[in-house]
């Protein structure tokens, strides 16, 4: 009877164990990658909510318009590993790392942890070469994701702030597109993860605090200066913060990861990091290029004092491909987004 | 690098070789996704080969392997079509090396046709690319557009109804352009802030300007030079200019034979130039603001020289134009030059020669200061001795697909 027990234990163990794997790093850094999204064991319950041992939640000051998809991050570093502070662009992630992030919408917005329907989860994998970036699609059952290397389209529909129902023909990139926006020079990047969108409060388990400061207690982050010697990008949709400081936020994190001098748009000459600063560069004057009619009968990127005369406005307010911007990663308008563009440069002082 | 390693990548390369493969795909309605994926999986050496018939496209298409191959059973064959298109700036997008998209049609992209973007040794072979439903300023800017390349070469291409150009190569180095065709497009063939273009044997008709050279500020390069335009027939060119308004190419007068505007080191000859309504040959400086202290807004070094000329400039559509073709008896000299050969602040000294006269010379005051023309007329312009650049010659294994 004991050692029947004392099997039974083991057994039990043993069947918890094989349950709940840890992260399958093996997996994450093979060179083919995995068919399932379940294959990397990043989640712990087959909906992808729940995050394995490794993982931390993480969120953005300022984050790239999507649709209105509601997107939830997470990193997972290999045990033992941290990632290197720089003042300037992506943090330095170590070989293992994993950026996850999902893309989903609640059926009702104003309900957002109700019915949410999850679309695609997205993987930068830092591999020994460099990242690779790669999109798992969700089954309409939502047990599991799978590899979607082609991109597509998914029909989604929910109900807005204002209860008004919306349906969008969202767009999963493919793998090509995925790499237009994170590359810079000829390698692949993470765009998000910078010291200065990552300084700001977030809602952990145990409480509200700063991201660098807990990356930097739980050991995910090494080489940090005091926290108030770290950039911090504008929040862009903090009223309370500077306009001009908002909208080049916005800027930063929806238009600056092609409109780059090292990025899939350098041949624009239209560059909106925040590091920018000359200001044909930031569109100030600069007539278009090779706009075609997405330069929709306006002469200049920036007419100060003039929304209505400026590219950059015209191009975020269409829905239209070959006028729209950006080209890829939205099929609607983000109406707050450019209602945040539009005053911006009306309250430029005219020349 | 040792011998050793020497040895490896030989055999590496030749085991490459012998893996290339032919990727085939069929029309059918997972188009999309089953051309996407060939160009996904393609492996350097390999040929993506599509079957004639219609591709019903929903979305751009995008290769990134290097030394690729992309062909089509022939430009009536294989026609992909983006009327559906849902998203993305092109139909298909090329940002790696050594790639060689032929035989085949795109058509009615909703932004431009097919775009290489960074891309050393690009070819673009035999291809059709049309707007169907004729000029339109809702049609997509360029129709071949390779940005930011080195080692261009354009061959056998025809381009219909581009909004902007139909072939437009921007912010290139060492370009071939010929044997290909433009028509119903506001620019037929456009060569912009590029270094060694040699564009000959094309046709260019029925745009509103034919052929340009053009350079501009605020670009990663600039300094546009030694392009040689020959043996074109740019004729006809008579479709009102239907881009939208913002764009360089709308101040391009309808009837433009051949355009130069900024650029150096440009050379005109035995060409046919004819049927254009503005002028046959104009060459002009930059005449927006600008505050790009590396760049240069006056055409410099320009040759026009022993082209066939005939009937142009009898109705000029750029402003103040008829006010000059009356004083001048009703029409326009064929070669129309803007006359300004300092620009404030820089040392350069413009130097041309025209000798297809005569020659309409504004006389300008500064650049687009029309309303101060003080227009003068000769045989010729000009006795510069202006070398002309040696023949741009591209890589071997790329040239040879030309043959």
């Amino acid at each position: 009877m004991r050692r029947w027990l004392a099997g039974l234990a083991a057994l039990i163990c043993l069947g918890a164990s094989t349950l709940r794997p840890g992260v399958a790093l093996e997996a994450l850094l093979a060179n083919t990658p995995a068919p399932r999204l379940s294959d990397y064991h990043l989640f712990t319950d087959a909906a992808g909510r729940q995050p394995n041992a490794g993982l931390s939640p993480y969120g953005l000051n300022s984050p790239l318009f999507t649709d209105h998809a509601v997107k939830s991050r997470f990193v997972f570093l290999p045990p033992g590993k941290a990632a290197v502070y720089t003042k300037v662009g992506v943090l330095d992630f170590p070989v293992g790392a994993v950026l996850v992030k999902t893309f989903a919408y609640p059926a009702d917005m104003r309900r957002p942890n109700e019915a949410v329907r999850s679309i695609e989860t997205r993987l930068l994998i830092r591999k020994a070469d460099g990242w690779v970036a790669q999109t798992y699609r969700w089954n309409d059952h939502q047990t599991d994701a799978v590899l979607k290397r082609a991109g597509g389209r998914a029909e989604v529909s929910f109900i807005d702030q204002t209860g008004q129902t919306r349906r969008i023909d969202y767009a999963i990139p493919n793998q090509n597109q995925c790499k237009e926006c994170h590359q810079l020079d000829e390698t692949v990047t993470p765009i998000g993860p910078k010291a200065r969108n990552l300084n700001g409060v977030f809602a952990y388990g145990e409480g509200q605090e700063n991201q660098l400061a807990h990356w930097v207690r739980k050991g995910l982050l090494s080489g940090a200066p005091p926290l108030h010697e770290v950039p911090r990008t504008a929040r862009w949709d903090d009223v309370s913060a500077p306009l001009n400081d908002r909208a080049r936020a916005y800027l930063d994190a929806n238009c600056a990861h092609c409109h780059n001098p090292r990025a899939a748009a350098s041949n624009s000459g239209l560059f909106l990091t925040l590091e920018e600063n000359r200001s044909p560069a930031l569109g100030f004057g600069k007539q278009p290029v090779a706009a075609g009619r997405g330069a929709g009968d306006l002469k200049v990127g920036i007419d100060p004092g003039h929304p209505e005369r400026s590219i950059l406005a015209y191009r975020m307010a269409s829905t239209e491909p070959g006028v729209m911007m950006p080209e890829l990663g939205r099929t609607v308008l983000d109406q707050e987004g450019l209602d945040l563009i539009r005053q911006w440069i009306g309250q430029m002082k005219r020349p | 690098m040792n011998r050793f390693a020497l040895a490896l990548i030989a055999a590496w390369a030749l085991v490459s070789v012998a893996q290339a493969k032919v990727i085939a795909v069929n029309p059918g309605p997972d188009a999309q996704e089953a051309i996407q994926i060939a160009l996904l999986d393609a492996k350097p050496g390999d040929m993506v080969q599509l079957a004639p018939g219609r591709y019903d496209l929903t979305d751009g298409l995008s290769l990134d392997i290097n030394d690729v191959t992309v062909k089509g059973a022939g430009t009536e064959a294989t026609v992909l079509s983006f009327k559906g298109q849902k998203g993305a700036g092109e139909g298909l997008l090329i940002t790696s090396d050594r790639v060689t998209v032929r035989d085949l049609a795109v058509e009615d992209s909703r932004g431009d046709g097919i775009k290489s973007k960074g891309a050393d040794e690009i070819s673009f072979i035999n291809l059709r690319v049309e707007w169907t439903g004729g000029p339109n300023e809702k049609n997509g800017a360029y129709g071949v557009y390779p940005v930011a390349s080195t080692n261009v070469l354009i061959d056998r291409v025809t381009v219909k109804g581009a909004s902007d150009a139909g072939i437009y190569v921007g912010q290139s180095k060492n370009i071939i352009v010929k044997n290909s065709r433009a028509e119903f497009n506001v620019a037929g063939i456009e060569i912009e802030n590029s270094i060694n273009a040699d564009v000959f044997d094309n046709v260019a008709t029925h745009n509103a300007g034919g052929i340009l050279v053009f350079d501009l500020p605020n670009l990663p390069q600039m300094g546009g030079n030694s392009t040689r335009l020959f043996r074109n027939q740019t004729v006809d060119n008579d479709t009102p200019n239907f881009a939208p308004k913002g764009n360089i190419v709308a101040s391009v007068p309808t009837g433009t034979g051949i355009m130069i505007m900024a650029n150096r080191n440009i050379h005109v000859f035995d060409n046919t130039i004819s049927g254009n309504q503005t002028a046959g040959v104009m060459v002009v400086s930059y005449n927006q603001p600008f505050t790009d202290k590396n760049y240069n807004p006056l055409p410099r070094d320009i040759v026009v020289r022993d082209n066939r000329i005939g009937k142009n400039g009898w109705d000029p559509k750029f402003d103040g134009g008829s006010m000059i073709a009356k004083q001048l008896g009703g029409s326009l000299p064929p070669v129309l030059w803007d006359g300004i050969v300092r620009f404030e602040g820089l040392p350069d000294v413009a130097q041309v020669r025209f000798s297809d006269g005569p020659v309409l010379n504004l006389n300008l005051p500064a650049p687009g200061q029309v309303d101060k023309a003080k227009p003068t007329i000769a045989k010729s312009v000009g006795d510069a001795k202006i070398a002309e650049p040696a023949a741009v010659v591209l890589p071997k294994r790329q040239a040879d697909l030309a043959l």
